[in-house]
Formats: C-alpha cells, structure tokens, sequence
C-alpha cells in the first residue's frame, strides 16, 4: 500500500448523497411508497370551516355512513391526553373539543378502505359554531389585548434610555416580516401498525422522531416504550416536520390500535399547508439611535409574532429572533423584547433560521435606515458596526463573541464580486434610465449555533461492525435531504479508515437511539457527528487493546490504516482483523453520545452562552426592478460562506445555494394572505408561489471560505450549514430597495416590508414618489 | 354507430394495459401508483402545479410518435388511450445503467430530498430528447413545471447542460424502441367510440367530431374535457363529479391549424405547446407571454379551446385573443355559429354556450401590417403563476395618428374584458405621451378590480394603467423591460 493511499469517501471530501442514485431512480422509499399490508385503512381529517368560537353540535352520522367508512375518531375518542404540544402546555388539542381556534383545526378523523373514500366522507360532517370574533393579524392582536401564548423574553446591555435620548440621530419605526409555508414537496404522512399488547409502530415524516412517539404514547396513554417510529428519509422538512407530525402520527397510531390494522394518514397538498404551522410572521418596531458616522448608539427594539392559537415552538423561536436581532453589528445599549402574541391562525412553528431570520432582517433595516438617513452606502454603515475588538465584542445575551471572521470574509467577497464598482454603475444606470432601475446590496450573517434550549445539545449513535468487517451506522439524526447520512458516514469511515461504502447506513428508529432531539437548529451533523465518532472511537479503543494484548505491542503501533490496520510492522486487511477481533470475543458493536460543552442559558436573567460557536457568511445580490409594475428580477448573486472546515464541500455548497433561494423566496413571492374569515387563500402551490428555476440568479457565484476552521473542537473542525445561509437572501431585499430608494435619489428609506412582491415594491416606489 | 369499445388500451412502459373498470374521474397518478405500484412518480399537490407526478405521454399522429411530459396528477386516466406512457422507471438500462439525464444529476449533486427528482427527470428527459444541447433558457423553460424546494436549481441546470457527456441517444429506450411502440400503438387504435365506466362514472371518448356532436346530444349536460388543466382540480381539490365526462384530447381533427391569408384557424383541442408552431411567424409579440403560461406539462395537455371555454375571468389566452380580433365557432348538431370571442364572455361563470354546443374552432386575424401589438402578463412569480393582470395592446397607427385600438384584459372584472373607454380615449388622438395620460385616467371608468390573494385592486388598478405607459414608451424605443441576465 503506498503512502498516499487515501479511503474513498472520507471527510472533507466532495461525497455524493448516499441515496442519490435511488433519487433518480425513482427506487427511493417515502413513506407513500411503502408496500401496504392487506387490510391497510386510511384516514383522513375533517377541518373547522371556522376561525374562532364553540362546537356547538359535532354530527358525524353521515360521515360514518358513508360508503367505505369503518369509523371516525373525535376527542371523545381520545383513551390519554388531547395533546401534542411540543412544550408540554397542552393547548395543542389533536382535536378541536369545546372550541375551534383557527379556520382549518382538525376536528374529527374518518377512518375508510381508500384514502378516497375517508377523504370525500370528511366533507359530509355537520358541525355547528357559536362564532366568536377572530383575530389573524398581529397588530390586531396587540391592539385587543390577546394574549402571549408564552413568557416573552427580554435582553438588555446598557443604558437604553440615556444613550438613545443622547443620540445625535433617532430614527423609529416598524417592519412587517412575512410568513412562510414550508412547502416540502412530500408532505405529512404517518403509517401507523398495530402489535402486541399496546405496542404500536408509526412510519412518520418527521425530523423528530423521539418527540412524535413521546406524544403518541401521551396521547394514547401508554408508554414510550411500546411506541416505535421509524424514518428513513423525509421529502424535505425546513423545521415543518419537527413538532407537526406528532397530530398525524397519533391519529394513525390511534385507529390502528381501534381498528386493529394498518392506518395511514396522508392529507391533501391543501389540508397539509391550512392545518399545518408555518414560519412566524412578525411586525417588528425599532429604534435606533446613532452618531454622524453611522455608528449605533443605541437600539430598542420589540419583536411581536403571529404565534397562531397555541405555544407550539413560539417560545424559543421569538427568543431566537432577538437572539438574532444584532446579527452582525455591536449594540453598545441595547433593550429587546420579544412578544409572542396569539392569533385566531394555525399554530406557527419551526422553519430554518427559527426565528432568527425574522431578527436579522431587522437589524439590517436599520443599517439601512441609518445609511439613507446620512446619505451613505449601507455597506460602510455596515462596517462600522461589526463586532470588532474587546470593548465592541459583546452581544444583547452577554454573550462575547470570540470567533468573529467577518472583517476578513467580508472584504474579500466585496473584492471578488467588484461590489464598488458595480455599485458605481448601478448608480449611473439608475440615473440614465427612468422605468427600469437597479440595485445592489451586500448583507452579512451571524448565526449562532446550539440549541437555546442547552439539554437538546446531546444525541446518540449506535455503531456495530458486523463478524464479516461491514459496519452499521445508526442515530438520532434524520435524513431530510441535507445529506446528514452521508456527512456521519464519511465521519464513521475517516474513524476506522475504511472506505464509505463499507458502512451501511440506516433509518432512523426510536428503537436503536433513545431521546433523541430533532434534527434542527442546524445541529444534525454536529451532534450526530460526534456521537457516531464517539462510538466508533469505543470500538476502536478495544480493537486497539485487544491488539496490543494479543501481539504484546505498544498501542500506539495499532494503527488503523486505508482500509488496513496496522500492527507493528504487519498489516491486515479491515475484514481480517475484525473476524480475528470476533473469535478472541471483543464487543464490537458500541453506543455513543455526545453533549455539546460550554453552553448555558439563563434565560430569566438574559444571561450566558446560548451558542457553542457562530456560522458566518456574505452575500452581494444585484437587481432589476420595473418600475411601472413593480415586477423584478434578480441578476446576479455572489455569497461567501463559512462552514469551517467542511466534511463535504459538496453537500455544504447545495446548502448555501438552496437555503439562499429559500430565503428569496421568503422575502419575495411567497405571501401568505388570509381572508376577513380568517381563512388562508394561499395554501397551494397555485396560489403560493416558491422559487422555480428561472428565479435563482442566473449568475450565482457560491464560494466556502475555505481558510476558515472552527476554533471550537467540532467534528472534525466544520461548522453547521442548514440554516445561516438563508438570511444571506436579505441582500435581495435590500437591492430591491436601492432600486426603490433610487426613485427618491436615494433620499428616503423605502421600508420595503417582506415580502417584496411586484404588488410591495410598486406600492413602495409610489410612496416614495409622492415623497414620503 | 358502430359498437363502442367498453375499455382503454395503451402501452405502459414496456407493457400494453387494457382497462375496463375506469372512471371519468380515475387519474393517471393514482392508477400508476396504486395499481401499478410505480411508486417512482410521486405526488406532491395534485393540481398539476409542482410536476413531482412528471410522466411522458406518446401519441401517434399518423407515422410520427410525439411524447410530452405531463402531470399526471390531473391527467385522467381515460384520456390515455391509444397513448404510451413513460414512467420513471422505464429509464434505467436493461444492464441497470443510468440514464444519461440521471448519471448526470448524480454527477452534480442534483438531488437533496429526492421527492421531486423523478419528476425532474422526466422534463430534463423530454428536454433531451427534443434538443441534445439545451442553453441555460431552454433548461429553466423545461423546469417551469418542477418545483425543487431544496437546492435552489443551480446543479440541476448544470446537469441539465451536461447530460450529453454521459451518454447519447443511441441507446436510448425511447429511440431504439420508437418503431416497435409505433406499431403497437397502431394496433391498439380501432376508430371506434370508447365507453368505459367504474361505478356509474362514465368516461367517453368520441370517434371524431360528428361523433362528438352526436355524444353531446345525448348528453347535453356532459363535462367535456380536452387537455384537463382545469377540470383534474374539479375532481382532485373539490372531489366533483364529471359523469359522463366527454374526452377530446384524441381528436386529430380538432388539432388542426390552418393558416389562411388573413387568418389563423386553430381547432380547439390545439395545446398551447403545438400552438408554438404558429408563435414566431404569425404572432411573434406573444413568444414571452406564452412561455409564461402555466408550465411546460400545462402546455402540452391545456388547450386554447379549453381556456376559453371554461370562462375563467383570470384565463391567459383570452385577453391576447380579444385584442387581435378573434372569433369563435361553436358547433353542435344543429350547425355552426360564429361569433366574436368577447361577446363569449357574459358574466362571471356565465358563457355564451348551448346545450349540445362545443368549441370548435377558434380564428384569430393576423395582424395587419404596422399594427403594433403587445400582451403583458404581470404575476407575483415569473413562470408558471396565474395573472393577477394580463393587458393586451393592438393598435392600429396611421401618420401618429391612432386609427384603431383593441385594448382587452385579464384580472380585471368578473370575464376578461375590452378597456372600451381608453379605446375611445385614443382613438383619432395622435400616439403621445398626452393622449396616453389622458387613457390612462379612463381605466377607472372600464373596471373595478378586486382584492384577493394575488393582488389588491389598487395593485391592479395602477399597474393595469401602467401597462399601457408601457406599451407607448416601448413602442417609442426606450428600455422598459426587464431583460434576463444570462450565465457569464
């Protein structure tokens, strides 16, 4: 074996997804796709046609009746709790009882042979109101008194009142920041098989399995561990599939224990985006005071979010908002406050950037504010407003920011994507031409990772090597397409030195991996990554010892090798030494764990270290902008990112390029829009419009900072990548206001809301043509 | 009459199917799905608008073999007779090899979540085979109908440019196959009538047009259904009844284009992709628009005729028609009448239509030398959305003077509608930014838009006016329009 001798498929190298070629194939399994046992029932929801008041009659003879029907399902029908809030509150009801809180809550399941069948007898139910007058928007909210359906958070740093009342420039106002439906082109399903005793197995699309057999157990009452739930893989998730599934799989958990068969519960692409919780939108109000050079003085600033009618995420989700409500940018006297209010709307939940999104885009509002404010170039104002040194290092949660790389990352993408010049251009061109008008922004992200909430910072694998030398990996992490499978196994390959495809990797499953936390916060690799190397590590540890005894050698001269290991001066192939391993009875099978170290949070005192480390990254996004319609489009994007030292430039690079068009997509053409019934009229793809091909930018230069490495002792020095490159979309909102800003000589901050429809950005140019 | 054949035959990858027990409202996903357990096309809304369900469908046109993609989500079952389907799994070489489009998505990282890669595969496949070396426009045209919600498009472009370096069609099953399917297709088409029905819903397909007219008769109140863009979301999102529903699709002689001197006469089962033949030559201001409309699945199975006929006050196609002077020909057993295409239109769900009555043809003038025209479709997203305003401009200038104007939108009232009152507003004024202000106030007095979920009316109050400032700055050179960038 020479010495260069590297195994395939190891880490930091660009690896291709582990079902790739099932993908395409079409021989990847979703959960749809599973052969059906004989016998198999489907269920289906029946949804209040109702935004707020009391059930006062609930008749569901017809739909019992109708052909194909073996039952329905109500909350009287509940044997445990009427219950799968993900926090504990119980105000997520499986079922609306006494009351409807949002138009489109599950009221009722109807149980039939097909799916057709339980689908069309959902229809035939006759449910009587008592309306009560309804709440959707957030300001309304405010304005009525309805209540936070949570403690809202509040930091602070400083002396607001003095440093603001001091500024020499103060500027308030408010922000109105989208929803956003995840739009995961599979949607929910469970399949739910009855067993033994109380024993029930759910197949769920979920990227938390732990908590979807906590609450199926909860609400069936019995105990977690006569529940197992499986996943495979997921048809895309965002944050849609973490605290959701759980209504769906307790419902085919449910029939399937009653009816004694196989249930599965699909709802319709419609019924899926109406019942289930979307991004928060929020209304967001600041103030910001600063000096003539554009530094900020001081900030105030208040987050209130559309939660819907129950707590769900809301809590650390609106506590990730102003977590996020610096991103980049020292508050030298800070107050945030977070007001998480009810609505009469579904319950709102986790969605990439969790909240957090929500906070940034405020943050740079302000910079804008203050650049238009001084008739400067934002990106300046952006400038002198990083974190820097001691002194301008510390964030609103008294948290001190160690690893920032932004002064270097920041500049090199403003050189590489010739944003001065550009930007010179850009300003000629918009005087030259009257109707179509162009812009350009850079905008920077800081992202902290961990989950807020420190116990969720843990997570578990389980690795055996097998008597023939092939490995079986497993986790608590789930596959949703981000490549996680593929990132842990190139970890457990680079542990044993073997290559990737002798590592077989498998579904998730409550069964090998107990307690898990969701594959969220952009944690998966993280956590996951550790844990599976902290179990193969274990492994090791005894093949070493074992070795060492075995040819009376120091451990150190055990080496495991390119798919060899070394044994002092002999070498055997992996296969051998395992089988040798197996006869002299070393355990070869081991679970890991990991915590993440460090962190705390004091959330009561706005104190401590909620992140491990931050994810850092830039974007320049060019626009043009029609100025008679108001219609867009984007030109050219140039981002520069940081993931650390990357196990897979690959894969990291596919989570750059889709989260920005997500992010687009959010602060763009995707509108939520409810009716005066407190209906939501845009629950399809027909009438809720995600980024297709031709909306990325045509010209989109995706580069990693490739000198970067976590300074943290993470797996392997990367950093995590799902969620940060998201908010690097904010550079399109703010070159969609350049080029609004231009119709006023960039005189008048636009206050361009998201998202930024056709419709928002000619409203916005009107505005600022009549001058204000 | 000859007996009509009581079931539906065509060719299903490489196995011919001959099913009986279908309903009208039976659709092609569901059958291939849960029948045929090819669970590689996969259901993502079910109203033909995230092309997750992309399959291709075959038809014999004489000795030519033309496939299409389309969604099957809301292609219904019946309409497939005498057709070759193409699933995803028939991609894959008898030895396992990729095809050259997969190998390719696989090469660039194509795929995340993989739900919407077969579906993705099989437009970049149609893509293929209708072009070996596709520009950037080509391949984002082809996706119009594919929603990837995660890796943002860019390596499935770059795979879709690079498909040939992994291989070519010579080995393709689609090329090497051709004559063998076409022969098989011939022997499934028997010119008869076909009656099939599961559960008293009744699925007819007509033998030709007298046929047609001869069904209609006998069922007055049938659903006619031609390429079912519109009428698959009856049955999939409202769970309607479509019995007895009367299938179109497969009549050539609807297909028909003819073009005459002063006109061009489509038959009203012409899609909107087979139209494209006549866009360049004939009515080269409508190329962009059109590719705006719907996806490229949309295309392939919706009709011209279908999105008149159906009377919706947002369809694209009528406004561009109206402004160019287009007539109907509505048939039925008692003859043919002709009429123009806006008085078609009476009230919001309410169309100049008889019992036993079908669209037939529609013609539509060519435009007359020095007119100036121009359709403009404003959405919040690009591609494949529904118009919140859609203008039409065609106008007839002599010595700046404007001599003629047929001005007609969509979006904009409760039917698409002529802006009779800034006709008459420019009508004998000279062609000035003056006489376009004083036409633009007049809108006020042609509609009264609503507010829903793709606009307010103030939206499309001021945009509708503004689309006409357009039209006149456009036409006096200066830049108004959004122009792509494309790929250094």
């Amino acid at each position: 074996m020479s010495a260069e001798a590297v195994i395939q498929g190891g880490v930091h190298t660009d690896e291709r997804h582990d079902s790739a070629h099932k993908h395409v194939t079409g021989q990847a399994e979703y959960i749809d796709d599973m052969m059906e046992p004989v016998g198999t029932l489907h269920a289906y929801l029946g949804l209040a046609e109702l935004a707020h008041g009391e059930i006062t009659k609930l008749d569901l003879a017809d739909v019992a009746q109708a052909p194909g029907v073996v039952g329905v399902l109500s909350a009287k029908d509940i044997p445990g709790h009427n219950d799968v809030s993900p926090t504990g509150r119980h105000d997520d009801p499986v079922f609306a009882h006494t009351h409807v809180e949002f138009h489109g809550q599950p009221v009722f399941a109807v149980i039939a042979e097909t799916r057709d069948a339980a689908r069309r007898a959902a229809t035939l139910a006759k449910v009587e109101y008592a309306k009560q007058h309804h709440v959707t928007d957030v300001a309304e909210a405010m304005q009525v008194d309805y209540p936070h359906v949570t403690e809202p958070l509040k930091l602070e740093r400083g002396d607001v009142g003095t440093a603001m009342a001091g500024a020499p420039h103060r500027i308030k106002a408010t922000q109105r920041v989208g929803g956003q439906d995840h739009f995961y082109l599979e949607g929910h399903i469970a399949f739910a098989f009855p067993g033994e005793d109380d024993e029930v197995t759910v197949y769920s699309s979920t990227q938390h399995p732990s908590e979807v057999q906590h609450l199926v157990a909860h609400v069936l009452a019995i105990r977690s561990n006569d529940v197992t739930v499986n996943v495979r893989r997921m048809g895309g998730a965002f944050g849609g599939k973490e605290s959701q599934p759980a209504l769906f799989a307790a419902v085919a958990a449910l029939a399937a224990k009653r009816f004694g068969r196989a249930v599965k519960l699909r709802p319709d692409r419609d019924d899926d985006m109406i019942a289930t919780g979307k991004r928060h939108d929020f209304l967001n109000t600041y103030e910001v005071g600063f000096d003539e050079e554009g530094r900020i003085l001081a900030v105030d600033g208040i987050y209130a979010a559309r939660c819907g009618f129950s707590a769900d995420l809301s809590g650390p989700v609106t506590d990730r908002a102003l977590f996020h409500a610096d991103n980049a940018y020292f508050y030298p006297h800070v107050r945030l406050r977070s007001r998480p209010m009810k609505t009469n709307t579904v319950s709102n939940t986790a969605f990439r950037g969790f909240g957090g999104p929500q906070g940034l885009v405020t943050a740079e509002r302000m910079i804008e504010e203050i650049a238009y404010h001084l008739g400067k170039d934002p990106l300046e104002i952006r400038k002198a407003n990083f974190y820097a040194d001691e002194g301008r290092d510390v964030t609103p949660y008294h948290q001190t920011v160690q690893d920032n790389i932004l002064h270097q990352l920041v500049s090199e993408l403003e050189e590489s994507a010739e944003y001065a010049s550009r930007r010179q251009a850009i300003l000629e061109h918009n005087a030259a031409n009257p109707v179509i008008k162009k812009g350009l922004a850079l905008t920077p992200v800081k992202f902290g990772i961990s989950f807020t909430a420190t116990w969720f910072n843990q997570a578990g694998a389980l690795v055996h090597i097998y008597n023939d030398g092939s490995i079986h990996l497993n986790h608590g992490g789930t596959e949703m397409g981000q490549g996680l499978f593929t990132k842990v196994a190139q970890v457990v390959a680079d542990c044993f030195q073997v290559d990737l495809d002798k590592i077989k990797i498998t579904g998730t499953t409550t069964g090998k991996v107990p307690n898990t936390s969701a594959t969220a916060a952009s944690s998966g690799t993280d956590l996951n990554g550790m844990a599976a190397a902290n179990a193969a590590d274990q492994i090791k540890a005894r093949l070493i010892d074992f070795a060492a005894e075995k040819y009376s050698i120091p451990e150190d001269q055990v080496v495991f090798e390119p798919n060899t290991v070394r044994i002092g001066n002999e070498r055997k192939s992996f296969e051998e030494f395992i089988k040798e391993a197996y006869m002299a009875r070393v355990h070869l099978s081991a679970a890991g764990f990991y915590k993440t170290p460090e962190i705390h949070w004091d959330r009561e005192a706005g104190k401590g270290r909620p992140f491990y480390y931050f994810a850092y990254g830039a974007a320049v996004s060019e626009v043009s902008v029609d100025t008679l319609t108001g219609e867009y489009h984007v030109d050219r994007v140039d981002i520069l990112h940081d993931v650390g030292r990357s196990l897979n430039p690959a894969l990291d690079k596919g989570q750059i390029e889709g989260g920005f068009v997500q992010g687009m997509g959010w602060l763009t053409t995707e509108e939520l829009w409810w009716d005066a019934e407190g209906r939501l009229r845009t629950h399809a793809p027909s009438t809720y419009k995600i980024p297709l091909a031709s909306d990325r930018p045509p010209i989109f230069n995706v580069n990693l900072a490739e000198w970067s490495k976590n300074r943290e002792a993470t797996i392997r020095r990367s950093k995590a990548v799902g969620e940060p490159p998201l908010m690097l979309a904010v550079s399109v909102l703010e070159a969609l206001s350049m080029a609004v800003a231009s119709v006023a000589d960039y005189k008048i901050c636009p206050r361009l809301d998201a998202p930024a429809t056709p419709e928002c950005v000619l409203m916005a140019v009107e505005r600022l043509r009549g001058g204000a | 009459m000859s007996t009509p054949r009581t079931e539906i035959r065509f060719l299903l990858n490489d196995r011919d199917v001959r099913l009986s027990a279908v309903g009208a409202s039976d659709t092609l996903l569901d059958h291939l799905r849960l029948a045929q357990r090819l669970t590689g096309t996969k259901e993502g809304c079910a109203e033909g608008d995230c092309g997750a369900c992309t399959v291709l469908v075959g038809r014999r046109t004489g000795d030519q073999l033309v496939y299409g993609s389309v969604n099957a989500c809301i292609r219904l079952l019946a309409s497939v007779d005498g057709c070759h389907v193409v699933t995803v799994e028939h991609l894959v070489g008898s030895d396992g090899a990729l095809h050259p489009v997969q190998q390719a998505l696989v090469e660039h990282h194509g795929s995340q979540c993989g739900f919407c890669t077969p579906g993705i595969v099989m437009s970049l496949y149609a893509l293929w085979m209708s072009t070996l070396a596709p520009s950037v426009e080509d391949v984002e045209v082809a996706l119009q109908g594919n929603l990837c919600r995660c890796t943002g498009y860019q390596p499935i472009i770059d795979a879709a440019l690079a498909v040939t370096e992994h291989g070519s069609p010579a080995n393709d099953v689609l090329v090497t196959q051709r004559g063998a399917v076409l022969e098989r297709l011939k022997s499934l088409q028997d010119g008869a009538r076909v009656e099939v029905s599961r559960e008293g819903d009744m699925a007819i397909l007509p033998s030709n047009v007298s046929d047609l007219a001869a069904v209609l008769t006998e069922y007055p109140g049938a659903t006619i259904v031609a390429g079912a863009t519109d009428v698959g979301l009856w049955i999939t999102k409202f769970m309607r009844t479509i019995s007895p529903a009367v299938f179109i699709g497969h009549l050539e002689e609807l297909q028909q284009i003819t073009i005459t001197d002063h006109a061009v006469t489509i038959g009203s089962g012409v899609t909107y992709t087979q139209f494209e033949q006549v866009l360049a030559s004939e009515f080269a201001h409508m190329d962009e628009f059109w590719s705006r409309i719907g996806g490229w699945q949309i295309r392939n199975m919706g009709t011209i005729g279908g999105n008149i006929a159906n009377g919706s006050p947002i369809g694209d196609t009528p406004p561009a028609l109206i402004a160019l002077g287009a007539t109907l020909t509505l048939t039925s057993r008692a003859g043919r009448r002709v009429l123009p295409l806006e008085d078609y239109f009476i009230a919001y769900g309410e169309q100049d239509l008889q019992p036993g009555e079908f669209v037939e043809t529609v013609t539509i003038p060519r435009p007359a030398p020095g007119c100036l025209n121009a359709v403009y479709k404003i959405s919040k997203r690009r591609d494949e959305d529904i118009s919140a305003v859609c203008g039409a401009f065609s106008l007839t200038i002599s010595d700046g003077i404007v001599e003629a104007a047929r001005i007609a939108y969509g979006g904009m009232a409760a039917t698409p509608k002529r802006a009779s009152q800034v006709e008459a507003a420019l009508v004998g004024k000279p062609w000035t930014e003056e006489t376009v202000q004083r036409a633009m106030a007049a809108f006020a007095k042609d509609f009264t838009p609503l507010s829903d979920w793709r606009a307010s009316a103030e939206y499309r109050a001021l945009s509708a006016r503004n689309l006409l400032r357009r039209f006149y700055l456009d036409h006096q050179g200066q830049p108004v329009r959004l122009v792509r960038t494309s790929a250094a």
